[in-house]
């Protein structure tokens, strides 16, 4: 672990030098909020915001993705065969990520780079990037990381992680591919002043306002907790819009589609929610998970009880509070991690179906 | 709209013990400024959590379809009118509801007054006229009028239209508004910078459906953007899908909207896509002098023929 201190004149100047060798992508302001985007020449990243309306993911995880193409002129030779769609996983850096998000992306690997089975292209975007994190300073009051195994300086996930100081940065190059970024951009003034860096953690810390616990979670019983009477009352208000799930840095379900006009067709990878009525469809229109309790209830117990028994890595959410922020009918994981960390099947007598 | 909430626990508490009805449903307080959730309540002992404030904008019609129980649900004007649809459309009879009128002057617009305050929001409260918003390190008041939703400063119904009892007298109507000016602007639009509003309005789009789903008309088991046999339309992000998504969902809500301003509300990016609704209301009154949800007795515009019907290819 080295740790640089750039001059904030010299912020610009080292991105330009980066953008010679990455293709740089970073926070941008798009009407009343901020996106990830790719950046132009010369193009910043504007770090004056807490955090994206939409988390990072789909850096590596579009919403919409062409994974594979066909023709179907069968005066070709190669009518009918299936080929990658060819696409630029040249070296890129996300600056500006925030550690919530980037934590969220090692979860995200969990699935998409599982010991049997692999996300190709998820992977292969994955290894393009180097993850150039912003700590935060100002977290909001939705924000509750420090109660996720993630925190307003966590590293997890990141090659460098930048913090802010009066006029300058101070950058912590985390791994060997954050100093290959370091390199490029010219950060090469070293410091040792390692004391700021962990007191700007700790009062980052300590304005996170917002707490969950998730202490009760792995041992109370799945099938107690997914018979818990309070179901209904947490899925009234849910409209089963895709919001939550969309918004979420975490939540990597998609559907796959094949689009074709005239003779030539994709296979694309769209992005799903277990929200929608039609996430569970089956071909014969019998649908498992056919009323709006059904699907909360998943959202719910997949975030924060299978995934806790699967991976044994805590609860599937990193509390960025997106999805607090942006649920139209304000329904709040944290109210729901409540309910479920304290709930005490003998206290419970009817179960639900 | 202030001394509300004890009035409703009072009509609730009296509904649920003389059982007239096994289901109220309401607001509870949000866990966010400006946000309420609709709930519903079935024991006298739930009655406390239910309040009413400028922050009920979702529309509680959407919790009606098709519901089986006798209920009793609180309805602003534009609730009111988007029951009278429900109940004209077969999506819950008339006397399973005992709907309870709110007389309302206007919801609150929570993106609006986030554009209007510098820094995160963390409390706000309002007195009948004013709206109170603290931050960190500020406190700024606005007047009421100046922060509601747009359809609230357009709504010309804010009275419930149908209802068995109400929770306080009447409010005043607005009168001699302008309601269309701005779809009147575009109206007027060359067709190129037509396209190019359409486009910047609804490129944001991430196809979540939160405005179709808020949307009270919006109840088909399967909505065409999900059929898949035949399947209308793709499901990526491509532009053209994105917008036939748009456009027909407006037409399939002409002459049903009420203008509630549920589905504008209810978006993640902020897109006005009351724009293409309200295009459609226009047209509605225009043509047909209709508007939507005022009478159980008579049927949507779209809905009927009627021999002055304007359009002669139908004649
Ligand atoms: S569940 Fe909500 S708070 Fe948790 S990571 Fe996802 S969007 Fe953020
Ligand atoms: S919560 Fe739902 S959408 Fe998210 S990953 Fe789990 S099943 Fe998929
Ligand atoms: S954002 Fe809210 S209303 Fe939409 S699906 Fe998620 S929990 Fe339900
Ligand atoms: S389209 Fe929008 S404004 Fe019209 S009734 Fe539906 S939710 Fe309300
Ligand atoms: S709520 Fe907004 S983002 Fe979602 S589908 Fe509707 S317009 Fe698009």
């Amino acid at each position: 672990m080295t740790l640089v201190t750039i001059d904030k004149k010299d912020w610009l100047k080292g991105l330009t030098a980066a953008a010679e060798s990455y293709r740089l992508f970073g926070p941008v302001k798009e009407k009343d909020w901020h996106q990830f985007e790719e950046l132009d020449k010369g193009e910043m990243p504007d770090l004056n915001m807490v955090n994206t309306r939409l988390s990072p993911k789909a850096l590596l995880f579009p919403q919409s993705e062409d994974m594979l193409e066909y023709s179907l002129d069968e005066t070709r030779d190669d009518h009918h065969i299936m080929k990658e769609v060819r696409k630029d996983y040249s070296p890129r850096a996300v600056v500006g990520i925030r550690p919530c998000d980037a934590k969220a992306t090692q979860l995200i690997k969990l699935n998409f780079d599982a010991p049997d089975i692999k996300d190709p292209y998820w992977l292969k975007a994955y290894e393009a990037t180097t993850f150039i994190g912003m700590a935060c300073d100002t977290p909001l009051s939705t924000c509750f990381c420090t109660s996720t195994g993630c925190g307003p300086y966590h590293e997890e996930g990141l090659d460098v992680l930048v913090m802010e100081q009066n006029d300058a940065y101070l950058a912590k190059i985390l791994t060997d591919k954050g100093q290959v970024f370091a390199d490029a951009s010219g950060w090469a003034t070293t410091s040792d002043d390692a004391a700021t860096f962990e007191a700007g953690k700790k009062a980052a810390e300590d304005r996170i306002v917002s707490k969950i616990e998730t202490d009760n979670l792995a041992d109370t019983d799945l099938l107690e907790l997914h018979g818990a009477p309070f179901w209904d009352d947490v899925a009234f208000a849910c409209i089963n819009c895709g919001t939550c799930t969309f918004s979420c840095p975490t939540c990597w379900c998609f559907d796959i589609q094949d689009e074709v006009n005239g003779k030539s067709g994709v296979r694309m990878k769209n992005w799903d929610s277990c929200m929608f009525p039609i996430f569970t469809v089956h071909t014969t229109g019998h649908n498992p998970r056919d009323t709006k309790t059904q699907r909360v209830r998943q959202r719910f117990m997949h975030k924060l009880k299978y995934f806790v028994d699967k991976y044994h890595t805590g609860i599937m959410c990193v509390g960025c509070g997106r999805c607090v922020r942006q649920c139209p009918v304000n329904i709040d994981i944290r109210r729901v991690c409540e309910l479920m960390n304290s709930f005490n099947p003998t206290d419970a007598c009817a179960s639900q179906g | 709209m202030l001394g509300y909430t004890e009035k409703m626990r009072g009509i609730a508490s009296r509904l649920l013990k003389d059982c007239s009805v096994e289901m109220v449903i309401g607001f509870r307080k949000g866990s966010m400024p400006m946000m309420n959730e609709p709930c519903f309540v079935t024991t006298i002992e739930d009655v406390p959590s239910l309040i009413w404030d400028s922050n009920c904008g979702i529309n509680l019609a959407n919790y009606l379809t098709n519901r089986k129980e006798k209920i009793a649900v609180f309805a602003k004007g534009c609730d009111s009118r988007n029951i009278v649809n429900h109940i004209i459309e077969n999506k819950i009879k008339r006397d399973q509801v005992h709907i309870v009128g709110v007389p309302c002057t206007g919801m609150i617009d929570k993106r609006k007054i986030a554009g209007m305050v510098k820094g995160e929001i963390l409390e706000v409260s309002e007195t009948d006229d004013t709206i109170k918003v603290k931050t960190a390190d500020s406190e700024t008041l606005f007047e009421k009028t100046e922060v509601l939703q747009q359809n609230c400063t357009l709504c010309i119904h804010r009275n419930p239209v149908i209802h068995d009892e109400m929770v306080a007298d009447p409010v005043e109507e607005q009168t001699s508004l302008d309601r269309y000016a701005d779809i009147q602007k575009i109206e007027e639009m060359e067709s190129e910078d037509k396209w190019q509003f359409f486009e910047d309005l609804l490129s944001p789009c991430i196809r979540c459906y939160a405005c179709r789903n808020a949307c009270p008309l919006c109840y088909c088991p399967t909505c065409f953007v999900d059929e898949s046999k035949p399947q209308w339309m793709g499901k990526g992000q491509d532009p053209i899908d994105v917008r036939t998504f748009h456009f027909l969902r407006a037409y399939h809500c002409a002459g049903r909207c009420t203008d509630c301003g549920a589905c504008e509300r209810a978006c993640p990016v902020g897109i006005n896509m009351r724009l293409l609704t309200r295009k459609l209301e226009k047209d509605c009154q225009e043509q047909f002098g209709w508007e939507a949800g005022l009478s159980l007795d008579q049927r949507p515009a779209l809905d009927v023929y009627q021999t002055n019907d304007p359009g002669t290819f139908i004649k």
